[in-house]
């Protein structure tokens, strides 16, 4: 992150939402006057938001809030009979103008979804191999052999053990962490420019919440993938994202640098939120995020994630 | 493995992982060790089974001695006392338990009283003719039943919704027996447009058995004709039966999909722009898989139950017609036959669901 | 912004792409009206039946096969009775009957499963390895084999289908019973000295009893049909009773006269169509999963 950068989201940052104009080479999602009604309910009110290219764009907020329709609507996946308003703009093709048939072009393949729980967003009865290769085949058109190939490449990406054997099995047989993993490389799978993460480590056992945060982080430094992270844990967003975004009733109250918006929130609400974490959690967090940003300005890269606790636990 | 390893929502299914994955170490395959659980249960339920009938049949008053001998000779009590060492009635119940196992192993199931026939013999004509109408109405359900509970649940409208509900409530509360009289008074009676009793035309005889089932046999025998009328035969019947079977197999069908599109994997799947047909075959229907395949299980046992109501009432001479002659005329053997016969059928067609569950889900083997 | 540690605590609980409507609720309860109207209707005719202007639904009096007519609203049978007064006296057959096979597999099944369920082990695998064989027939036909046994009679009719019915409720009383009994306030009776009845009287079966009674009123609808097969075959009432099942049976002999059949049919029907509705709109009302709603869960 440029002290460039720093600066201009410093001067971008507003109680309301908070947006910079035109499309600029470093923005890789836009989002402009988003609303969304599902039968007379008001979900999201006015949504505007620019992601960063190449940067980790947290969207915090209570459940309720809108944050994940905000990343759902960004999909084309909002519930069925929801009104949708706005503009979604994705390196200049508004989102929300395409059929459902061009919005399946881009899913998968230009923006991807990693979901909460990987027990419940991997199909049960399908094995790993076919899950993780079969959108590979249908957006990159390649053989059997090619996606099998490259689906052994991304297991050794997201640090899976055995990727041969993994694409033999069945998500049953893998652990909370492993199936995130392996969710992740599903949605990596296409090289997309945006991941979605809704609450990727929210389902997880605490312990190796840390492993897939630290391999986002890599996939964001090492391929300049864009991620929005969606979470209602400021823990988990104080050590992923580079801006936060914090929803409330539909709306972003508040946005800013992750420093920022911790260290020093403006809207009432985000001081609350963060006055109601625990006093000495709160400082870990402090300690975390001036880390985390001491670490980002001497280098660009961190450093290879590594997680002794969650290497070769299956087998 | 650790406790840290295993996520909370995840514990029952984590568990599991160390033992499927060390499959290759500890005995047999997982699905061949389920397959031999299911096994041995179904061995355990059909002698359960025997045992049912055999206690029936003793708690019956009357005397199977003189239903034997007939009222003359049963007056003379050495020819009675003679006759009950013969059948082993003077032994204990368990010892005469065994004996009537080891008879049935042999396939002996007594003679009907009404027939004066062997039990068997008479099962081995009348199953295939319920067999018949059970397996046509069970492919016609299931590939209505199916196909638009598919159709309906993913073009969800309230319209159709109300017509489900209502076609299978309808279904399941018209009495079958009724709606056969009915089926037969109109289309029959009134309007002549098909056959109203029997499996054929006075006039056919028969196919050479190799099935039992006309409609295949005549087929087999080269006799199109044949076929024809076994087919035209078999419509009034097998109506009843589809329109008793369809609307439940419907709704249920329906209510399991819109469970299955409403769980994360299928979103998942929309998220990874895969193409709507790929998404309702492969991920979709193959999580509906598992409680339809439950529900055409238990359709078969119904199936086999309804037709005993819908076949005297076409006086098709299948399992439910001859056991109902049977239960008319207390001809207990005879009845006892085909109580044995329908649930150790029933028991078969579980034990091959459970097998296939075994197949599709591979979460149910280790269990 | 006094609910701010609602936060840490809570899970996005949306759905997207819900696709399930909730029914409009002006259909659920017309589903539920019509049913409760014509049970009501039923249950009216069964109690004041024998006050009503009826024919003797015995006497065999008047001519024989007589198609409907002012005089036999719903024509008179092969004997000459008059079918209408017939049909309204069945109501005094099922309806009691069915009733009673409903209340005597509730207690007969609930109590064997509750107890199976609640001290497991043994007698667990007894009752329930005894249900599986039961579940191993289709229903009618070993009501058939049971009656046959016990010979024909409305009485051992009722017998056989309490026979038959039992282990669906002891089935359900079981797994429920399973599933409270590791549940927190269940293991705080334990810790309170709560002795095992009073733990099931007073926490185990409040949670249970309104799953059952859905299952109870489903299960009327089957009782009746169950009857008026087992009477249609001969095995349940015993003529000259004015069963509705045996009614319909005569008519198969005499099916030109279309009315002896059809009407008590059509009795039959409307009862169990009537149960259905009532058991369907209660499940649907009772079901919490029936209940998700987009914008509940939205908002």
């Amino acid at each position: 992150m440029s002290e460039k950068d720093m600066s201009e989201n410093e001067s971008t940052r507003t109680a309301g939402s908070a947006a910079t104009s035109g499309t600029d080479e470093s923005v890789a999602l836009s989002i402009r006057d988003l609303n969304l009604t599902i039968d007379d309910h008001h979900i999201l009110k006015d949504v505007s938001l620019d992601v960063p290219s190449g940067k980790v764009m947290g969207l915090a907020g209570e459940s309720g809030s809108g944050k994940t329709m905000t990343g759902m609507t960004v999909l084309g996946l909002q519930p069925e009979g929801a009104e949708v308003t706005g503009e979604i703009d994705y390196h200049g093709e508004n989102l929300l103008a395409l059929n459902d048939r061009q919005m399946a072009s881009y899913r998968g393949h230009h923006i991807a979804m990693v979901f909460q729980d990987p027990t419940a967003s991997l199909h049960p009865m399908i094995r790993i191999g076919v899950q993780l290769t079969d959108h590979m085949r249908h957006h990159l058109g390649l053989s059997k052999q090619e996606a099998r190939e490259r689906a052994i490449e991304l297991l050794k990406l997201v640090q899976v053990p055995d990727p041969e054997g993994t694409l033999k099995r069945y998500p049953h047989q893998f652990s909370g962490g492993q199936l995130q993993r392996i969710a992740i490389a599903v949605a990596i799978a296409c090289k997309p420019d945006l991941i979605i993460a809704d609450e990727p480590t929210t389902a997880l056992d605490v312990t190796v919440q840390a492993g897939i945060l630290q391999l986002l982080r890599h996939l964001c430094d090492t391929t300049g993938l864009t991620i929005i992270l969606i979470t209602h844990d400021l823990g988990v967003m104080s050590a992923l994202a580079d801006e936060i975004a914090v929803m409330r009733g539909g709306q972003i109250v508040e946005r800013g640098s992750r420093y920022d918006v911790i260290r020093n929130p403006q809207h009432p609400y985000t001081k609350a939120l963060i006055d109601s974490l625990p006093k000495q959690m709160m400082e870990r967090r402090d300690q975390a995020a001036q880390a985390g940003q001491t670490a980002q300005a001497e280098s660009g890269e961190t450093e290879q994630p590594s997680e002794p606790q969650e290497g070769g636990q299956h087998d | 493995m650790s406790a840290t390893t295993t996520a909370p929502g995840t514990a029952a299914t984590g568990k599991s992982a160390p033992e499927s994955s060390h499959q290759s170490f500890f005995g047999a395959h997982p699905f061949v060790r389920y397959a031999g659980i299911r096994f041995i249960v179904s061995i355990f339920l059909a002698i359960g089974v025997t045992l049912v009938t055999f206690i029936l049949t003793n708690l019956v008053p009357t005397d199977p001695v003189t239903a034997v001998l007939g009222e003359s000779a049963a007056a003379d009590p050495a020819i009675v006392a003679n006759m009950r060492r013969q059948m082993g009635l003077d032994k204990p119940l368990p010892v005469q338990y065994l004996m009537y196992l080891q008879r049935l192993l042999h396939g002996d199931m007594g003679t009907s009283a009404q027939t004066h026939n062997p039990v068997a013999q008479d099962l081995s004509q009348a199953l295939p003719a319920t067999m018949e109408l059970a397996l046509i109405t069970l492919v016609i359900s299931v590939i209505i039943g199916v196909g638009l509970g598919l159709y309906a649940a993913l073009h969800n409208r309230r319209f159709s919704d109300q017509l489900i509900r209502l076609l299978s409530l309808l279904g399941i509360s018209v009495p079958s027996f009724w709606l056969a009289m009915l089926c037969f008074y109109f289309f029959f009676y009134k309007l002549g447009l098909f056959p109203g009793t029997g499996r054929l035309d006075p006039t056919f005889t028969a196919p050479p058995h190799v099935t039992g089932m006309y409609i295949t046999d005549a087929l087999l025998a080269g006799d199109p004709a044949l076929a024809a009328n076994a087919v035209s035969h078999a419509v009034l019947p097998a109506l009843v039966m589809i329109l008793w079977t369809v609307g439940f197999l419907l709704r249920f069908c329906r209510s399991s999909v819109l469970e299955v599109l409403s769980q994360d994997y299928v979103t998942a799947a929309r998220a990874k722009g895969l193409p709507s047909g790929r998404i309702t075959f492969a991920y979709v229907l193959r999580g509906a898989l598992l409680p339809i395949l439950t529900m055409i299980g238990m359709l078969f046992g119904g199936l086999m139950s309804g037709s005993v109501l819908v076949e005297s009432v076409f006086s098709w001479h299948g399992l439910g017609q001859y056991a109902f002659q049977a239960a008319k005329s207390l001809d207990l053997q005879a009845i006892m036959g085909v109580g044995l016969t329908v649930g150790v059928i029933y028991i078969t067609v579980n034990f091959v669901v459970d097998l296939l569950y075994g197949l599709i889900d591979p979460r149910v083997r280790v269990q | 912004m006094s609910d701010t540690n609602e936060v840490t605590a809570s899970v996005p609980a949306l759905k997207p792409r819900k696709k399930r409507f909730e029914l409009p609720p002006q259909w659920k309860t017309a589903y539920g009206i019509i049913g409760v109207v014509v049970v009501a209707f039923w249950l009216i005719v069964a109690i004041i039946g024998p006050l009503l202007p009826l024919a003797d639904p015995l006497a065999q009096t008047a001519e024989r096969l007589a198609a409907p007519s002012s005089a036999h609203w719903f024509g008179t049978d092969e004997l000459g009775r008059d079918v209408f007064s017939r049909v309204l006296y069945g109501a005094r057959i099922s309806i009691p009957v069915a009733i009673a096979l409903v209340v005597l597999s509730m207690l007969l099944g609930g109590l064997l499963g509750m107890l199976a369920g609640y001290f497991g082990r043994v007698l667990d695998e007894t009752i329930m390895r005894l249900a599986d064989i039961v579940l191993a027939f289709p229903p009618i036909i070993l009501a058939m084999v049971i009656t046959a046994a016990l010979g024909p009679g409305i009485g051992n009719a009722v017998i056989a289908m309490l026979v038959v019915n039992w282990p669906q409720y002891a089935r359900i009383m079981r797994s429920m019973v399973v599933g409270v009994r590791g549940s927190e306030y269940v293991i705080s009776d334990r810790l309170l000295g709560f002795s095992a009845w009073q733990t099931l009287r007073v926490d185990v079966l409040p949670n249970v009893v309104s799953s059952i009674l859905v299952l109870a009123t489903l299960d009327f609808g089957n009782a009746i049909l169950l009857l008026s097969g087992l009477s249609f075959l001969g095995l349940g009432a015993v003529p000259p009773t004015p069963e509705w099942g045996f009614m319909v049976s005569e008519g198969v002999q005499n099916f030109s006269a279309w009315w002896i059949a059809t009407f008590p049919g059509l009795c039959i029907s409307s009862v169990v169509i009537a149960f259905n509705f009532i058991g369907d709109t209660l499940r649907d009302a009772l079901d919490p999963h029936m209940r998700k709603h987009v914008q509940s869960e939205a908002m």
